[in-house]
C-alpha cells in the first residue's frame, strides 16, 4: 500500500520533541493543588471538621485526590498518545495493589474476627 | 540519523500526530520507549510497596503491649518532611526543565535543591527511628513496629537510591554534559523521584495520620 509512505512523509523527522504538559506552570499547579491536600489531611486529622468515623474515608480521598494530582502535573500522564501504554500499565498496576491491599485486609480481619470467637468462650 | 534526533524523534501527539493512527505512526521515540520501560520498573516497585502497606494496614494494632503509633508519631516532624519531599519533587521538575532547555547554571541550581531537600528530609527520618529505637521502640519490639520499620525504612531506602543516582546525574551532566542520554536518564530519574513522593503521600495517611486522629 502506498499509504505507508503518506505515513511516514507526514512527520518531520529530527525536529525536537516539545512536551505541551511540561512546563513551570504545571509544577507549580501542582504544587498549589498538592500543598492543599496535604494540609486539608492535617486539619482533618487533628480536627473534629469531618464527623470522627468518617475521618478514615475523608483521609483516602484527599490521598486519592492528591495522588492524582502528582500523576497528572509531577508525571505527566495525559491524554496523549505517548501516555496510552502507561495509563494501561498504571490501571493494572492499580488493580493489583487494589487486590493484595483490600484482599490482606479482609482475609485477616475474617481470620481475627474467627479467632476472637474461639478465645472469646 | 545524528543521536539527537534518534532520541527525540518526530513531534507526537501535535498537529498531524491526529490524522495518523497510533498504529501506524511507527517506532515510538526513544524517550517514549524508555520512560514506558521505566514506568513498568516504577510500577513493580510499587507493588513491593502495596504488599507493605497491606502488612502495615493488617497488623496496625498489634502493639504486644508496647508502644501505639499516637504515642510514637511527632506530626510536627511528619509535616516537615512530608514539606521537604513534595518540594524536592517540584525543584526535580524545575531541573528537568532546565535540562531541555540545556540550561546548565539552573540545571546544577535545581538538582542540589533536590539533593538538599531529599538529604533533609531522609536525616529527619533517620532521627526519628534513632528516636524510637532509643525509647526501647525498635522494630523488635512489636508487629505494628516490625510492619512500620519495613514500610517506611524501604522508602527511606529508596530516597537514599534517589539521592545517589542523582548525585552520578549531577557528575554526569558536569563530565558528560547534555547529551540525550543524560537526559534520557535524568528523565527516568524524575519519574523515580515522582513516584516515591506518591508513595510517601499512602505513607503519611495511612500511617502517621490515621494512627493519630482523636
Amino acid at each position: 500500500m502506498d499509504g505507508d509512505e503518506r505515513v511516514f512523509d507526514d512527520r518531520t523527522p529530527g525536529v525536537e520533541e516539545y512536551e505541551p504538559t511540561a512546563n513551570y506552570w504545571s509544577y507549580t499547579a501542582g504544587l498549589g493543588l498538592a500543598v492543599l491536600a496535604t494540609i486539608a489531611s492535617f486539619v482533618v486529622s487533628q480536627t473534629h471538621l469531618l464527623w470522627p468515623p468518617g475521618i478514615p474515608v475523608g483521609l483516602m480521598v484527599l490521598a486519592f485526590a492528591q495522588i492524582g494530582v502528582h500523576l497528572v502535573f509531577f508525571l505527566h500522564l495525559g491524554s496523549g498518545p505517548e501516555s496510552t501504554n502507561n495509563i494501561l500499565a498504571l490501571a493494572f498496576g492499580v488493580l493489583i495493589v487494589f487486590l493484595v491491599i483490600t484482599g490482606s485486609i479482609w482475609i485477616i480481619a475474617n481470620l481475627h474476627w474467627n479467632m476472637m470467637e474461639m478465645s472469646a468462650h | 540519523m545524528s543521536t539527537v534526533e534518534e532520541a527525540l524523534g518526530p513531534p507526537m501527539g501535535l498537529g498531524t500526530a491526529d490524522a495518523v493512527p497510533l498504529s501506524l505512526r511507527g517506532p515510538a521515540p526513544v524517550r517514549v520507549v524508555a520512560g514506558f520501560g521505566f514506568w513498568l520498573f516504577l510500577l513493580s516497585d510499587i507493588l513491593i510497596f502495596a504488599a507493605l502497606f497491606a502488612a502495615y494496614a493488617v497488623l496496625s494494632a498489634e502493639t504486644a503491649g508496647g508502644p501505639a503509633g499516637a504515642a510514637l508519631f511527632d506530626r510536627h516532624n511528619v509535616l516537615i518532611e512530608t514539606a521537604c519531599l513534595l518540594a524536592s519533587s517540584v525543584t526535580c521538575g524545575f531541573g528537568s526543565l532546565a535540562m531541555q532547555r540545556a540550561d546548565l547554571r539552573s540545571t546544577w541550581f535545581w538538582m542540589v535543591v533536590t539533593f538538599v531537600l531529599g538529604a533533609t528530609f531522609l536525616s529527619l527520618e533517620a532521627s526519628e527511628f534513632a528516636r524510637m529505637v532509643a525509647t526501647g521502640a525498635g522494630p523488635s519490639r512489636s508487629a505494628f513496629l516490625s510492619s512500620f520499620f519495613a514500610l517506611v525504612g524501604t522508602h527511606g531506602l529508596h530516597v537514599s537510591i534517589g539521592l545517589a543516582w542523582l548525585v552520578v546525574m549531577l557528575l554526569q551532566v558536569a563530565t558528560l554534559g547534555f547529551q540525550p542520554m543524560v537526559s534520557r536518564r535524568f528523565f527516568c530519574f524524575a519519574l523515580f523521584w515522582h513516584a516515591l513522593d506518591i508513595v510517601w503521600v499512602g505513607v503519611f495517611t495511612l500511617v502517621y495520620l490515621m494512627g493519630d486522629f482523636h
